[in-house]
C-alpha cells in the first residue's frame, strides 16, 4: 500500500525534488516555531516546572493510586457496554433483515432514534431515571447510567455491523444453504451469522475505540471515576498541575485506543487475505458512517469482495 | 476449517477472554467494596477526596484534611480505631441520599447546615464555622472587598451556589467562568487569566498552604456567607447526640484547635473559634 | 403541563447548538480538506504530519480536547480567541475544539474519496501537464467531493451530536440546559423526550437531505 506510487504527482525530477525540500525545510520550520512557542509560553507560566511532571515519573503511587483505578473503571465501563451491547445489536440487526414488515419497522424505529440522539444525553436521562427510580448507590450509579448510555447507542450501532456483516456475505452462501433445505432460521444461525461475525471482528474492536472515547464524558460531567476523572485528586494532590495531569491522561488514552485501531487494523488485513473464506469483511472505517441515522450511501460502504478494494 | 479461519477463530476467543476478564473484575471490584460492611468493628465514613486541607486522598492512598481529622477522632470516641474507618467519596449532589440508603454511618465532607438538607438527614455540630470567600494572588492589590469583584473574572465549581451567590448579590458585574474542580480554576488563577476563586475559605486555605502555592495566593478575608460544617447522619439517628458529645470533647482536650493548625496553619487563615454545638451563625 | 419550562430559553440552547455545528462543520472542512491534502502530497514530512495528526486526534475523547482548548489554550496560553467575555470566548474554544477534532474524520472521509478518482483521470491531468496542486484542485477534489457527500454527511451528523461535549467547559447548549433542568425540575421523562425529540429534528433532516444529495451528485462510472 505504502510503496504503491501515488498516481497524483509524477516521480519527482531534480527540479520538484529541490521544490520537495524547499517546501519540506518551510513545514518543518512553521512546526518548529510552533512547538516552540508553546514550549516557550508554557515555561513563561511555570508549566515546564518539574514538581509538576515529576510524579508522573519518580513516583509509582500516582500511577497505582489515580491513574490505573481509573483507567479500570473505563476499561470495565467499555467491556461492560460492548458485551451487553452486542447481543442486543445483533437481534436488532438481525431484526432489520426480518421478513415481516412489522419487525423490520419496529427494528429499523429503535436504532434510527438512538443513532439520532447524542450519547451524553443518553447518559444523563440514565443517571437522573437511576436516582429517581431505583435505589442503586451513588456509588455506582454512575456506572451503570454510563453504561446503560453507551449500550443504548451503541447497540443500536451494532445493529447496523451485524446487517452490514450478513449482508457483506456472498448471496451464495444463502442460496447454498436454501438448496439443501435449511429453512430461514437455520439458515441465519447456522450459516450467516456464524461467518458474518468473522467478517465483523475488525468493526467490532473499533466500535471499542468510539465506547473508551465516550466513558470519559461520564467522567466529566456524571461523576464516574474513570480515567479522565482521575486527573481531580490527582492535581488536587500535586498543586494543580492541571496541565500534565490532563496530558499524561491524554496519553494514556491514544495509547489504548491507538492499540485497539492497530489490532482492528491487522484483523482486517487478515481477513482479506483469508484464500478459502469468503474474504467478506466490513470496513473498519465504515463504522463511522453506520454511526449515524440515515441511509449510507458512498465510497465507505460495505463491499461484499474485500479483495476488489485495494484501492485504500 | 482452513488455517487462516482457526486463526481468526483464535483471535475471537482472545477478545471473548479479555472481555470476560475485565468482566470478572469488575465482579470482584463490586464484591471487594460490598463485603467490608459486614464487620462490626468497621465504620463507613464520607468524606470529600479532592479538598486539600479539608477531605484529599494522597498518593498513598491515605487520607488527610481537617474534615479526616475530626472524622478520625470522632470515630475514636465511638469506639473504632483508625483502622476500622472505611473512607468513603461523598460528593457533594450524593450526599443525602448516601446518608438516607445507609451506605455511610456519617458524613463529615465540607457539609454545610441549612434547612433543606436538614429536612432529610440530621446534623451534629457544628464543627467549624467557614465562610464563603476568595482567594487572589499575593501581589494582587486591587482586590480589598467583595464589590471590587465587579469586572473580574471569577471561578468555581460546576453547580456551586458560592459563585452565583457573588454574581447575584455582591458583584453583579463580574465574569464567572465554572470548571469541574478547582484545580482548573487554579490554574488560571497561577496563569493569571482568572482573577480570583471563589468557594469556603477552609477549601481554599487547604490550597493556598499546599508546598506549590505557598506565597503565592492569599485570601481576601471578605466572610461573604456563614458556612456552619456539620456531621450529617441519618435522620433520628442516635449517632447524633454520641457524634456531639465527641465534638465537645475535640474542641476542650485541644485536639481541635491542632488539628486547625495543621491543616489550615501554612495558609494564614485566621479561623472562627470552635462553634458551640447547636449554635447555628446565620 | 408545559409549565415547568417557563423561565428556561430552550430554543437558545438549540440555537447554540445549531451555531457551535455551523461553525465547527466549516472549519472542519477547511482544515480537513488541508490534511487530506497533506496526507497525499509529495512532501514526506507533510505526508507524515498528516498521518500522525490523524491518528493522534482520532483516538483521543472529544472531551479530552474540548477540556484542554479551555485550560491549556485559554487558562495558561492566554489564548482567548479576540474575546472579551467568557462565554464568546468558551463558545469559540469548543468550536476551535469541535474543528480539532472533527477535521480528522472530514480528512479521512476526503481521502477514500480520492482513492475513488480513477487513475486514468490523473494521468490524463498530468499528460497535459498540471502540477500537484493543479491536478487536486481542479480534477481530483471535485470528484472526490461528490463522492463523498454521503460519509461527509455522517460526520456532519456525529458532529451535531459532538456539540454537547462543550458543555464540559459550560458552554450553554442543549446539553447543559438538559442537565440543568432535569437536577431542578421534577418531571424528568418529559424533559427527556423534549431534548431527544430536538436532536432528532436537527440531525435526521440533515441525513434525509444529504442522502438524497448524496445520490444526486454521485459520479457515475
Amino acid at each position: 500500500m505504502k510503496s504503491r506510487p501515488s498516481a497524483l504527482y509524477d516521480v519527482p525530477g531534480p527540479r520538484a525534488r529541490r521544490r520537495n525540500v524547499l517546501y519540506t525545510v518551510l513545514f518543518l520550520l512553521a512546526l518548529a516555531l510552533l512547538i516552540w512557542w508553546v514550549a516557550r509560553s508554557l515555561a513563561d507560566k511555570n508549566q515546564l516546572e518539574w514538581s509538576k511532571w515529576d510524579p508522573f515519573f519518580t513516583d509509582a503511587r500516582t500511577w497505582t493510586t489515580y491513574i490505573l483505578p481509573g483507567l479500570k473503571n473505563t476499561v470495565i465501563a467499555a467491556a461492560l457496554a460492548m458485551a451487553i451491547a452486542l447481543p442486543l445489536g445483533a437481534l436488532l440487526g438481525i431484526g432489520r433483515l426480518s421478513d415481516h414488515a412489522w419487525v423490520r419497522g419496529a427494528a429499523g424505529a429503535v436504532v434510527e432514534f438512538f443513532r439520532a440522539i447524542p450519547v451524553l444525553i443518553l447518559m444523563l436521562f440514565a443517571n437522573a431515571a437511576y436516582a429517581e427510580f431505583t435505589d442503586i448507590s451513588p456509588e455506582t450509579r454512575p456506572l451503570y447510567a454510563v453504561v446503560t448510555g453507551l449500550v443504548l447507542y451503541n447497540a443500536s450501532v451494532l445493529a447496523e455491523v451485524v446487517r452490514a456483516g450478513i449482508l457483506a456475505l456472498p448471496r451464495g452462501q444463502t442460496d447454498a444453504a436454501k438448496a439443501i433445505g435449511m429453512r430461514k432460521g437455520q439458515t441465519m444461525t447456522h450459516v450467516l451469522l456464524p461467518q458474518s461475525v468473522t467478517a465483523m471482528l475488525p468493526a467490532l474492536v473499533s466500535q471499542l475505540v468510539v465506547i473508551v472515547k465516550d466513558t470519559a464524558l461520564g467522567g466529566a460531567l456524571l461523576n464516574f471515576s474513570e480515567l479522565l476523572a482521575s486527573v481531580r485528586p490527582m492535581s488536587a494532590n500535586y498543586g494543580a498541575n492541571t496541565i500534565a495531569s490532563f496530558t499524561v491522561v491524554a496519553v494514556v488514552f491514544v495509547a489504548l485506543n491507538f492499540a485497539l485501531t492497530t489490532f482492528a487494523a491487522w484483523l482486517e488485513r487478515r481477513l482479506r487475505r483469508a484464500k478459502k473464506s469468503t474474504g467478506a469483511v466490513v470496513r473498519v472505517d465504515a463504522v463511522e458512517d453506520l454511526a449515524t441515522p440515515g441511509e449510507h450511501a458512498g465510497p465507505a460502504d460495505v463491499r461484499a469482495d474485500g479483495r476488489a478494494d485495494d484501492r485504500n | 476449517m482452513n488455517p487462516h479461519q482457526r486463526k481468526l477463530s483464535r483471535a475471537g476467543v482472545a477478545v471473548a477472554a479479555a472481555l470476560a476478564l475485565s468482566l470478572s473484575a469488575a465482579a470482584c471490584g463490586d464484591g471487594g467494596d460490598g463485603g467490608s460492611d459486614g464487620d462490626g468493628d468497621k465504620i463507613n465514613v464520607g468524606i470529600k477526596f479532592d479538598q486539600p486541607g479539608v477531605g484529599l486522598k494522597t498518593p498513598d492512598g491515605s487520607y488527610t484534611g481537617f474534615d479526616v481529622d475530626v472524622a478520625t477522632y470522632v470515630a475514636r470516641q465511638l469506639g473504632h480505631e483508625p483502622g476500622d474507618i472505611v473512607w468513603k467519596e461523598a460528593k457533594s449532589a450524593d450526599r443525602e441520599t448516601m446518608l438516607q440508603r445507609g451506605d455511610v454511618d456519617f458524613i463529615a465532607a465540607s457539609y454545610s447546615i441549612n434547612d433543606e438538607r436538614a429536612k432529610k438527614v440530621d446534623f451534629a455540630g457544628p464543627y467549624l464555622l467557614a465562610h464563603q470567600d476568595v482567594l487572589i494572588r499575593a501581589d494582587d492589590k486591587s482586590i480589598t472587598k467583595p464589590s471590587d469583584l465587579n469586572n473580574k473574572k471569577l471561578c468555581s465549581v460546576t453547580g456551586s451556589t458560592s459563585a452565583q451567590n457573588v454574581k447575584t448579590k455582591l458583584a453583579p458585574d463580574a465574569q464567572l467562568q465554572e470548571y469541574g474542580g478547582y484545580s482548573e480554576c487554579l490554574t488560571g488563577l497561577e496563569n493569571g487569566v482568572i482573577d480570583a476563586v471563589t468557594t469556603d475559605d477552609s477549601i481554599l486555605a487547604g490550597y493556598a498552604a499546599q508546598d506549590q502555592f505557598r506565597g503565592k495566593f492569599k485570601l481576601g478575608g471578605f466572610k461573604m456567607s456563614n458556612e456552619n460544617y456539620g456531621i450529617g447522619v441519618q435522620k433520628g439517628s442516635e449517632l447524633k447526640a454520641r457524634i456531639n458529645s465527641a465534638l465537645e470533647k475535640m474542641v476542650s482536650d485541644g485536639s481541635w484547635d491542632k488539628a486547625v493548625q495543621k491543616n489550615f496553619g501554612p495558609a494564614g487563615y485566621r479561623n472562627e473559634p470552635a462553634p458551640k454545638i447547636g449554635t447555628i451563625a446565620k | 403541563m408545559f409549565d415547568f419550562l417557563t423561565g428556561y430559553d430552550l430554543l437558545g440552547a438549540f440555537w447554540v447548538t445549531v451555531q457551535l455545528t455551523v461553525y465547527s462543520a466549516i472549519g472542519s472542512l477547511v482544515w480537513g480538506t488541508l490534511l487530506a491534502a497533506m496526507r497525499v502530497s509529495p512532501v514526506p514530512l507533510m505526508r507524515g504530519f498528516g498521518t500522525a495528526y490523524v491518528n493522534i486526534v482520532r483516538n483521543i475523547p472529544l472531551t479530552v480536547i474540548i477540556v484542554f482548548t479551555s485550560l491549556g489554550l485559554f487558562q495558561t496560553l492566554s489564548i482567548s480567541l479576540g474575546a472579551k467575555d467568557f462565554t464568546t470566548i468558551n463558545f469559540r474554544l469548543a468550536v476551535l475544539g469541535l474543528i480539532t477534532y472533527t477535521a480528522a474524520f472530514v480528512c479521512e472521509a476526503l481521502r477514500s474519496g480520492i482513492n475513488t478518482v480513477p487513475a486514468g483521470q490523473v494521468e490524463a491531468a498530468r499528460a497535459i501537464g498540471l502540477s500537484f496542486p493543479q491536478v487536486l484542485r481542479l480534477i481530483v477534489l471535485p470528484q472526490a467531493f461528490r463522492s463523498v457527500v454521503g460519509p461527509l454527511a455522517n460526520v456532519l451528523i456525529a458532529l451535531t451530536k459532538n456539540t454537547t461535549v462543550a458543555a464540559t467547559i459550560g458552554v450553554a447548549e442543549a446539553a447543559l440546559l438538559m442537565r440543568e433542568m432535569i437536577e431542578n425540575e421534577a418531571q424528568l421523562i418529559l424533559i427527556s423526550v423534549i431534548f431527544a425529540f430536538g436532536f432528532i429534528c436537527l440531525t435526521l433532516p440533515t441525513g434525509l437531505l444529504l442522502g438524497w444529495v448524496s445520490k444526486k451528485v454521485a459520479v457515475r462510472r
